[in-house]
């Protein structure tokens, strides 16, 4: 069993779709970043700012993507069992944790020029910043169990209820802020012509590429991670027969 | 009645149980005996259908567990070091409990009898936290056969008894086994696990070592046998 | 028939437990008036001020006390290994989360009891309407639920009081923002009608989650 486990970390191809990825989301990175700062056209209302749209919406919809990942990859250990769907869980939601983050960020830097505030209770805004902290809620639960088979079940279980209140929180949110509109935010009083929904696009596509790629390198690191352990483990047992 | 074959339960890295072959038959007193962490408990919460083995088949009375669960669960009593009784409500509350939890008739008049028979009547309106360890085991008991279960899985139930309370428990054991009870006890003391079971079985290290008829055991070589293992 | 039975069984329990030592009531009632003060205090509640913040601030002060009667019900199981019994016994999974869950709605409901009046009479708002009684009911359910299966989760692990309100609250989100805004829409005045799409996001949040909550409770319970 433990020797699988070293060829398997080792595989050439596994190697050369890791390289592919990551070269093919650095040509879509450049590509979007080219688009945004020299193909899209300087927004009528807010002026050069507004570009951070860009990357604002792209991490926006890759950190969704991450949960919906993480809330499949749950439901596929409680049904199977298997180790695989719990890997997939946990990268996913790392890299996940990172691109809400950066959604959180780029959408408080760009309230404060456009709208004069750090933080504006915008429902996308918000509701990124819920699942946030449903992130790092589901990080600290699995942090804070010990068996592993316990941590994966737990862990999906939480992740699903968890997904599945997030459209519900959104809607909560949305007629909150339509009924009570802050003065504050009023609106995107943004105009979108074609070229910017081009940008956005190569943007989208980009940044899900990177979200892919970094899947991909962590997957893979806590699959050689698993390795390691059993490697240790065997020696410990052979130890102790000796 | 119990039929284990091929069992192996890991947690995680941990192996507690490497491929553990035992069967019992109808009627039989087996005692389970090991050093800690043999795998005892792990095997008794096993049969009990509290956890699920990651290989091998499990058969209680003739039904699989993973199949026809709350059936076998019916057909099941089961007593460990913990009392497995709600601390705030009364002796008699919690029996009456576990009589619908099991879905059983005349329900009242069991409990009733019950306790009369652990001796407990007396103290069926108290709380269980105001009484002493050796009334928590016996109403314990009294919980694990209200049912009247045909087979009886104990795990190391006589931890923290003093020597009446353990007799009174070894005198309703053999009631029980006298009435047509099928019983496995795990037990880490070594002269009890000789003195109570009919049927002998070893385990260490999450496989049986040895499963032998009480009587052809001979005591002295089988002490040093466990102390080896024990130690190992 | 059985299952109801077996649900009602484990309902009164708890209900007969509590009623013995009265710990986690008094605890919600004693934390939910302290936590009164504190917020008229910090939000120097008073006339209009008052009312407008009631909903909002009666819904926190539930939210945590609520957060205080899950963590000790699921704990109350885990004494002297009891959620064992309740696995040993031929007892559907789904059963336990009703009954659990509908314990925690009740003690919730006997907190809301003494807050609901007391506020009332504090802030001036009318409170004491059917239209608030239902919105408090399913709003109060909804967290219950989601309250019991996360309770379950969290009483099995390393911190488990901490791990309960961070796993908690934001799940609880809908169900408080659809509370407080539907309070207080009837508390001005507003008849049912208007809060009818608050209340309609209510029951479908509580549908669903207990929907999660029968599927996956079993995962939960499982060795």
């Amino acid at each position: 069993m433990g020797n699988e486990n070293v060829e398997r970390v080792r595989r050439p191809w596994q190697d050369a779709s890791g390289i592919a990825l990551a070269a093919l989301s650095g040509v879509a990175m450049c590509g979007a970043l080219g688009m945004v700062f020299l193909y899209a056209p300087r927004e009528v209302t807010m002026g050069d700012v507004q570009r951070i749209f860009y990357f604002h919406v792209a991490s926006a919809w890759v950190g969704f993507f991450a949960f919906f990942v993480t809330f499949l990859a749950g439901v596929g250990y409680l049904v199977r069992g298997e180790r695989s769907w719990d890997i997939l869980a946990l990268s996913s939601v790392e890299i996940g944790l990172t691109f809400i983050t950066m959604t959180v960020v780029t959408g408080s830097l760009w309230a404060r020029p456009v709208w004069g505030s750090y933080w504006t209770w915008e429902p996308r805004l918000t509701i990124s910043a819920v699942q946030l902290l449903i992130y790092v809620a589901y990080r600290m639960l699995r942090a804070a169990i010990d068996s592993p088979e316990r941590r994966a079940r737990f862990a999906a279980v939480y992740g699903s209820v968890a997904f599945v209140t997030v459209p519900l929180s959104w809607f909560a949110i949305r007629w909150w802020r339509t009924i009570h509109p802050d003065v504050l935010t009023g609106g995107e009083g943004m105009t979108i012509t074609p070229r910017m929904s081009h940008t956005l696009l190569v943007s989208l596509a980009a940044f899900t590429l990177l979200y892919a790629t970094l899947l991909w390198q962590r997957v893979r690191l806590e699959r050689a991670a698993d390795a390691l352990a059993h490697l240790r483990a065997r020696l410990e047992v052979n130890r102790l027969s000796s | 009645m119990i039929q284990a074959r091929d069992l192996f339960k890991s947690f995680g890295p941990r192996v507690a149980l490497a491929g553990v072959n035992i069967s019992v038959e109808t009627g039989e007193f087996v005692t389970l005996v090991g050093p800690n962490g043999a795998g005892k408990t792990t095997l008794l919460r096993i049969l009990a259908t509290l956890t699920r083995p990651t290989s091998g088949a499990v058969q209680i009375a003739g039904l699989d567990p993973a199949r026809a669960g709350s059936e076998a669960r019916r057909r099941i009593g089961f007593l460990s070091h913990q009392t497995l009784l709600y601390d705030d409500l009364s002796a008699e509350q919690n029996l009456r409990f576990y009589a619908r939890m099991y879905d059983l008739d005349a329900a009242a008049a069991r409990v009733d009898d019950l306790l009369e028979r652990v001796g407990l009547a007396a103290r069926r309106e108290d709380l269980v936290r105001t009484l002493s360890r050796g009334m928590h085991q016996r109403l314990a008991l009294a919980r694990s056969v209200l049912h009247r279960p045909q087979v009886l899985l104990l795990d190391e139930p006589y931890t923290g008894l003093d020597p009446q309370a353990a007799q009174a428990l070894t005198d309703l054991l053999v009631e029980l086994v006298g009435e047509g009870g099928t019983i496995l006890l795990t037990t880490h003391n070594l002269e009890r696990g000789l003195a109570l079971g009919r049927r002998v079985v070893m385990l260490a290290r999450g496989r049986v070592v040895c499963d032998k008829p009480r009587d052809s055991i001979d005591p002295a070589t089988f002490g040093e046998a466990y102390q080896a293992l024990a130690t190992k | 028939m059985r299952f109801f039975l077996k649900v009602w069984a484990i309902l009164v329990k708890d209900m007969a437990a509590e009623l013995h030592t009265r710990e986690m009531i008094s605890a919600m009632l004693v934390f939910s008036i302290l936590a009164l003060l504190i917020f008229s205090f910090a939000l120097d509640l008073r006339g209009a001020t008052a009312r407008a913040a009631a909903p909002g601030v009666l819904w926190a002060t539930v939210a945590f006390a609520g957060t205080l009667g899950l963590s000790r019900s699921l704990a109350r199981e885990q004494q002297a290994g009891c959620m064992d019994g309740l696995l040993l016994a031929p007892v559907d999974r789904s059963a336990i989360f009703f009954g659990k869950a509908l314990g925690n709605a009740i003690l919730m409901g006997l907190v809301e009891v003494v807050l609901l009046p007391l506020f009332s009479a504090l802030f001036g708002v009318p409170l004491l309407r059917p239209g608030v009684l239902l919105v408090t009911a399913l709003g109060t359910l909804g967290y219950a639920a989601v309250g019991t299966l996360l309770a379950a989760i969290a009483v099995n692990t390393r911190a488990r009081e901490v791990m309960l309100p961070i796993m908690l609250l934001p799940l609880a989100i809908p169900a408080l923002i659809a509370s407080v805004r539907a309070t207080g829409v009837l508390v001005e005045g507003g008849a049912l009608g208007y809060a009818m799409g608050w209340v309609r996001l209510l029951v479908v949040y509580d549908l669903v989650i207990v929907a999660v909550a029968l599927l996956t409770f079993g995962y939960v319970l499982e060795e």
